[in-house]
């Protein structure tokens, strides 16, 4: 009876003790929880895991100290999709999130437990960043905060690493969605800032807004650090896990099938793409035309819109689509859609999804404003990061391709399994007008009849377009293949099929060197 | 006041609306072309075309002002 008695006083104590943890931070926290319409950390962690369920690693963190539950961070194992990940959730109850020496364990831990088990790590972002009263024990040594970001670069490319940033993600800790591959921000409280307004007014005298510095809107529209924007903490997550769906668990593992699904019914691409070459269309459309309806995850939609990045399926089977919109800047490339296709592009040759490129480009962007932006050298790291993908890639010139775009969107001599021009297609090093106007201004100068002018500048762009005609590329054999429009889809979903099996040997060597 | 502004340098191709004209967001108010291609400029808000800063033919630099839009 004694013993029943003591277990009894024993589980007590240990349930009292989780209800304390559970609860989070005081009250009053969890009311301005309320006031920014964010949810409780363990309520995230529900939305988030299939059956709300998890198991958790830490959960006595700091029970010692009265008001640090968990020492603000809730390190959990569980299911997505079906599929095992490791999460890393701060509470913004505690300290607002703030990093003392147990979090950081705590994080360091399951970012290890990740590794060893080969599954995607998520990071829920909500955190002040490091607590300056406890810095000697979080800050400088082998398994302080450092060590979270060491982690960080150790997995990229090995397993999936996806954040969530429901809130602020200061100083340091800005870095933890910097090294992940995709960032889903919520408009209105995410931020991310090295220095906030406040010490940005201290230390350089600069008067500007949380929004202006590092809101959400900002990331996803002009730095680039964020690549999906939301309106609520729900839509984040249930992001998240469509996002996941795409992925494999790690590197040595394929991304899965699903169910073939029709393609979007509207438009055909003969329908959509305008005879004049210089005419804008909605690409988006194009791709509509081409994918499973509804499977498309548009990636940095907001940032550089010259260029589509994103997510799709093919007949169920996942595909990494980058495709020029010359609805925008008319599809021209730039410092920042080079920087944004090179980042994608990796992402997909990490974990096995086939590339599509979709080329109606007219080149890169010139002029003195890009040249001092640096164009060649983040035109530079797009091409790598193509030319280094050994995942099958196909790539289709859907009307024209001239100079080096040819190259960024894996022209002929880039290794892609096939290039396949549409009827329409046009590939040169640039269009008939420039052309002609290249080679022969000092002639056309020189007529002095305005009709004798105009017809030498038309019979020369006549016999230019003859030289370019998509025909004479085929024969050629620089491109493979010209299909009709109508036939796109079911080639593109028979290709990728072919193509599964693909293996490039590399010549052996540590890494190349980043034109970064 | 709202300025609309050169997504990327060019020359000015067409001007499609004149001073006075009521606006929609959206429309195209100005037709650059850069890179041989046409780059429609839209305002992005409603209202009342309140200045056109461009002629036909002008080359314009990335972020140069070439309309007022008062709404």
């Amino acid at each position: 009876m004694t013993n029943m008695t003591e277990q009894t006083t024993y589980n007590e104590k240990l349930q009292e003790r989780i209800d304390k943890v559970f609860a989070g931070g005081h009250p009053k926290y969890h009311e301005k929880l309320k006031e920014q319409n964010k949810l409780f950390v363990r309520d995230r962690l529900k939305l988030l895991f299939d059956d709300g369920k998890y198991m958790e690693d830490g959960r006595f963190a700091n029970c010692e100290a009265d008001d640090l539950p968990a020492d603000g961070v809730v390190t959990a194992i569980g299911e997505v999709n079906g599929q095992t990940v490791c999460v890393m959730a701060n509470d913004s109850t505690v300290k607002a999130g703030s990093w003392g020496s147990r979090t950081v364990e705590k994080i360091i831990r399951i970012q290890e437990i990740a590794e060893k088990n080969r599954v995607p790590m998520l990071y829920l972002v909500d955190s002040a960043g490091a607590r300056i009263t406890d810095q000697l024990d979080m800050f400088p040594n082998r398994r302080g905060a450092g060590r979270i970001f060491h982690n960080q670069v150790r997995l990229s490319g090995f397993i999936p690493q996806i954040c969530i940033l429901f809130g602020p993600s200061a100083a340091g800790g800005a870095y933890i969605p910097a090294f992940c591959d995709i960032v889903i921000m919520v408009e209105g409280n995410a931020s991310m800032y090295l220095g906030s307004p406040r010490m940005a007014e201290k230390v350089i005298g600069e008067k500007v807004t949380l929004e202006e510095m590092g809101g959400a809107r900002m990331h996803c529209t002009v730095s680039g650090c964020g690549d999906v924007l939301v309106d609520s903490e729900e839509k984040a997550i249930s992001e998240a896990r469509r996002y996941l769906t795409y992925f494999p668990a790690n590197f040595t593992e394929k991304p899965s099938m699903k169910e073939a699904v029709a393609a979007k019914a509207g438009r055909t691409l003969e329908e959509i793409i305008p005879e004049n070459q210089n005419a804008p269309f909605d690409m988006c459309e194009a791709i509509d035309a081409l994918i499973d309806e509804g499977s498309f995850f548009d990636i940095k939609k907001l940032f550089a819109p010259e260029l589509i990045t994103g997510l799709a399926r093919i007949e169920g089977q996942p595909v990494g689509i980058i495709a020029n919109q010359p609805k925008v800047k008319g599809g021209v490339l730039f410092v920042d859609s080079a920087d944004k296709a090179a980042k994608f592009i990796n992402l997909c040759d990490a974990f096995s999804i086939p590339l599509l490129f979709l080329a109606d480009v007219p080149g890169f962007m010139i002029g003195t404003k890009v040249e001092r932006d640096g164009i060649i050298r983040h035109g530079a790291k797009l091409i790598m990061a193509m030319s280094s993908a050994t995942v099958p890639k196909i790539s289709v010139v859907v009307r024209k391709a001239y100079g080096a775009g040819l190259y960024a969107m894996a022209g002929p001599a880039f290794e892609p399994d096939v290039c396949i021009a549409l009827p329409t297609a046009q590939i040169a090093v640039m269009g008939p007008e420039a052309a002609v106007n290249a080679v022969y201004s000092n002639k056309i100068e020189a007529i002095e009849d305005p009709k004798e002018k105009i017809a030498f500048v038309q019979a020369k762009h006549k016999e230019y377009k003859e030289e370019i005609d998509i025909y004479k590329m085929a024969s050629e054999l620089i491109i493979d293949e010209i299909i009709a429009p109508s036939s796109l889809r079911e080639v593109l979903a028979a290709r990728f099929r072919f193509y599964s099996t693909k293996e490039v040997p590399l010549p052996p060597k540590k890494h190349p060197v980043y034109p970064v | 006041m709202t300025q609309v502004k050169a997504a990327m340098a060019g020359t000015v191709f067409t001007v499609n609306v004149a001073v006075g004209d009521e606006v929609r967001v959206g429309q195209t108010i100005i037709v650059l072309e850069s890179m041989k291609m046409e780059i429609p400029v839209e305002t992005e808000v409603s209202g009342n075309v309140a200045s056109i800063n461009v002629q036909v033919g002008d080359f314009v630099n990335e972020e140069d002002v070439l309309a007022v839009i008062e709404g």
